[in-house]
């Protein structure tokens, strides 16, 4: 009965209907809110796969919502690059509503189908986010998103509140930003559309009201993904957030915002307006060379393994920014690329902390002494994760990051391979500094306890499986990079460039 | 901080004044946002789907995905503010709130007056949600007016008195059931095999519809979800904002 | 002048914009800062109304009689940013609620709502 045109609107909807059903099931049986999530994260991960195979084989598809054809009414565009970023959405979505059942008892034991309920809808908001194909849609489901991070950020431990704030008022000015410049299109070509709008703009790109608006778009998209120097909200926000929240936001939010950056640029906008027109990519380079090399040096500063990591993630977005922005063909392949890797290495370290708070309270560097005798399967997940964020081949790391230099050479911008090569080096100091901490007892154990804590005293399962999974996915990944290119992300490149 | 602040506030205001210049005039008729994509609303509204309020069908057929999440908007931050503040034990620290001094008096004129007025605001909102179609009105302000005269009940009385007539349980409960009427009637097109919130499929199951007439009869549907949910999230929201998640005696 | 009557909206909203983004980067009281988010989400919506609006034309409720007739988009304003704005109002109401109930946890946390003090004390 239903046909399979009809496959894209199930990635985003079954998540919706579920969460509303979430949070009537945890009115009378709790235990049934998260495997309901996990079901409803299953059909989505199906749906977006199948998804991305049809656009493999057929190519771009449209749907339009209410039967209306665009401008008139809203529709979906999935193309190869919205159709892999769907597919990771749904896969960390998947993995994460596996992994989160444990470590939710522990830290939210009585608001169980609240937290289901915002974890459903903040994945429905991620997946709209990257699958419409209408300008002011995105708005809607950014602020979805927006407000379900605030909250699930807000219940964590210690400064989580305020952080959550500051959070709200940072991310209220982006969206805010977005919405405006959205009216400047709006007001100079009465379309809403980013299809009708990429028609529309070329005759109007003298004009200044649509350069402020790309401009004012740029810093809301920037806000959102922490990059420099608007960053300032993302650490703490993170550090403090329960640790499912972290695993689900840390990878994707900052992801996705790089989606809608690249969407912005080259679908609404185009190659020729962003890099001609608006002449100003070698400064947003030099702003990622700060980013990577600020993100890199507070990195090492840190004491406590999630802000760790934080800080990682501020240098990645320079990364993506970077590569972006360096306009030529294997910068945005090494850009696209690393939104994959990237998001596969953020989780998988995500994971292994999670693990860490559940099972030792913490995740200050003290917390992680002789880790490698007590979780040696967590341990080893991490140590892939660790080599891939250094850029070890054939981990996945390493692939996106060839490209990334092949793009600063290209472009001549060898600052910006210097920021690169720089990064990959405080990481080695970081991660090797880590598996130092975790191979040897923590010095305040070594006088006390030393015998009793020695013994192997791994995850449970469902966290544990969840994390080997996307351990061997960053060799999986790392293995088929290859084909990653033919198939998908060589059609990502736009037209004109 | 201070500098900082009022140079970016500067160097915004003058980016948007720079941008005004290439503007349209104001109230242009000539105007690229009046001539583009909105004629087709005001001129095949009627023909298309039968309400002659323009932003109703726009807002509930034409845009209507986009009405649907922001409802879930809505949703969601009811949801958040009771994962932030809603405290199921009792034994939380009240070192910091503010000391009730008395107990204020049940004050009968506003009881009185309240008891009387009540039904009346919820007749009003029925109005408003009903005669959408028709006149501005809507899902939205119904559900608004509704969730109020809810609101009136707690603050002239208590939150008790509230409470007794819309429990926790039933309130979040109208909330999933009010969003699920929306997202469900969008999946049952897709059940009868047209694309999600495309409503003119619905005259297969309404006897004596018309496709234009399904497509009126859907976006009534749609307002009346909208309003449970809008009336269920606003009470949820007062409630735990006022007794600061505790559900006691509120203000 | 002329310049002035065609773009005063415009200007409102750009100034209203500025007071509302001053507030919420500058002050240090969390609840001044959530009045100025919700004056710098007002100012956009009075410029997306602005958009929508045209000389001469009224509300966007089509008349029953003009059903068998054309019907002139000029005599009507455009619905759209309307249908944009409810959208808006509603997301900013939605973010109002979750600000207040974050200062609410914040204020039963450390028994201020001033910024600096509430960093005093975590350092």
């Amino acid at each position: 009965m239903i046909s399979a045109a009809q496959i894209p609107i199930f990635i985003v909807i079954v998540p919706f209907l579920a969460a509303f059903l979430i949070s009537i099931a945890g009115l009378f049986k709790e235990k049934y809110c998260q495997p309901l999530s996990v079901l409803a994260m299953s059909v989505s991960l199906y749906a977006a796969v199948a998804t991305l195979i049809h656009v493999i084989n057929h190519g771009v598809i449209h749907y339009h919502l209410g039967g209306w054809p665009p401008p008139i009414g809203i529709e979906y565009v999935i193309d190869h690059l919205n159709a892999m970023v769907l597919v990771i959405v749904s896969f960390v979505g998947f993995i994460v509503s596996i992994y989160s059942k444990k470590s939710v008892e522990q830290e939210l034991p009585d608001k169980i189908p609240q937290f289901y309920t915002l974890y459903n809808l903040l994945v429905t908001g991620l997946l709209g986010i990257t699958i419409t194909g209408d300008a002011f849609n995105l708005y809607v489901l950014l602020e979805i998103t927006a407000l379900t991070t605030y909250a699930l950020i807000a219940v964590g431990r210690g400064r989580a509140a305020l952080s959550g704030f500051n959070y709200l008022i940072m991310g209220t000015i982006g969206a805010s930003f977005y919405l405006l410049g959205v009216g400047h299109l709006y007001i100079m070509t009465g379309s809403l559309n980013m299809a009708d709008l990429h028609q529309l703009l070329p005759s109007l790109y003298g004009s200044g009201a649509i350069f402020i608006a790309f401009l004012l778009i740029l810093i809301g998209v920037w806000l959102k993904m922490a990059f420099f120097p608007m960053h300032g909200w993302l650490p703490n926000a993170y550090t403090y957030a329960p640790s499912s929240t972290s695993c689900l936001v840390a990878p994707l939010m900052t992801k996705v915002s790089v989606y809608v950056m690249i969407r912005i640029m080259f679908s609404v906008f185009s190659p020729k307006f962003t890099f001609q027109e608006f002449s100003f990519h070698e400064i947003v380079v030099w702003l990622a060379v700060v980013a990577i090399v600020g993100g890199s040096l507070f990195a090492l500063t840190q004491k406590d393994f999630k802000k760790m990591l934080t800080y990682l993630i501020i240098a990645e977005v320079g990364y993506m920014v970077g590569g972006v922005w360096l306009a030529n063909h294997n910068g945005i392949m090494g850009a696209v690329l690393h939104i994959l890797n990237d998001s596969m290495m953020t989780l998988c370290m995500f994971l292994v902390v999670g693990i860490i708070v559940y099972k030792t309270k913490g995740h200050h560097f003290d917390n992680l002494g002789s880790l490698y005798k007590k979780m040696p399967f967590t341990m080893a997940a991490f140590t892939i994760g660790a080599l891939s964020m250094i850029g070890v081949p054939p981990t996945a790391g390493f692939f996106s990051k060839w490209y990334l230099i092949l793009g600063a050479i290209d472009a001549n911008q060898w600052e910006f391979l210097v920021a690169l090569i720089f990064s990959s080096l405080v990481n080695v100091v970081l991660f090797f500094r880590i598996i130092e901490f975790a191979y040897y007892p923590s010095f305040s154990n070594q006088h006390g306890d030393a015998h009793g804590s020695e013994k192997i005293d791994e995850a449970p399962a469902s966290m544990l499986v969840p994390l080997l999974i996307v351990a061997a996915g960053l060799l999986v990944i790392g293995v088929f990079t290859g084909k990653i290119v033919t198939y998908i992300i060589q059609y990502t490149i736009p037209n004109g460039l | 901080m201070k500098a900082i602040g009022l140079i970016t506030v500067f160097s915004l205001g003058m980016a948007l004044f720079y941008a005004t210049i290439d503007f349209p005039p104001w109230a242009d008729p000539q105007s690229p946002a009046s001539l583009h994509v909105s004629p087709h609303y005001i001129q095949e509204t009627m023909k298309e789907t039968d309400v002659s309020n323009v932003v109703t069908s726009v807002l509930a057929d034409y845009r209507g995905f986009d009405t649907m999440f922001e409802t879930s908007v809505i949703f969601t931050a009811g949801i958040a503010v009771i994962l932030i503040l809603r405290k199921y034990s009792k034994k939380e620290d009240e070192k910091f709130l503010p000391e009730v001094s008395e107990e204020a008096e049940p004050d009968i004129i506003i009881q009185t007056v309240t008891r009387i007025i009540v039904p009346f605001i919820q007749l009003f909102a029925l109005y408003v949600i009903a005669h959408g179609h028709h006149s501005p009105g809507g899902g939205f302000q119904g559900g608004v007016i509704l969730g109020a005269s809810f609101i009136l009940l707690a603050i002239s009385f208590n939150l008790k008195a509230m409470l007794r007539r819309i429990s926790e349980r039933k309130d979040i409960l109208l909330g999933g059931i009010g969003l699920l009427i929306y997202s469900g009637i969008g999946a049952l097109c897709v059940l009868l095999g047209a694309n999600f919130l495309n409503y003119k499929v619905l005259h297969l199951i309404i006897p004596e519809a018309s496709q234009v007439e399904a497509r009126s009869y859907g976006i009534l549907g749609v307002e009346i979800g909208v309003a449970i949910a809008v009336m269920a999230i606003m009470i949820a929201i007062y409630a735990n904002l006022s007794s600061d998640g505790k559900y006691d005696k509120g203000l | 002048m002329e310049l002035i009557l065609a773009k005063y909206n415009y200007w409102i909203y750009v100034f209203l914009m500025m007071i509302g983004f001053y507030a919420m980067i500058v002050k240090n009281n969390l609840v001044k800062k959530i009045i100025g988010m919700s004056i710098f989400q007002t100012a956009i919506i009075l410029f997306y109304v602005s958009i929508g609006a045209k000389k001469g034309a009224t509300i966007p409720i089509i008349e029953h009689h003009a059903h068998s007739g054309a019907i002139d988009p000029a005599h009507y304003i455009n619905p759209l940013p309307h249908v944009l704005m409810l959208t808006a109002i509603v997301v900013s109401v939605s973010t109002l609620g979750v600000a207040l109930a974050l200062i609410l946890k914040i204020y039963h946390q450390y028994g201020t709502v001033e910024e600096d003090e509430i960093l005093e004390q975590i350092q």
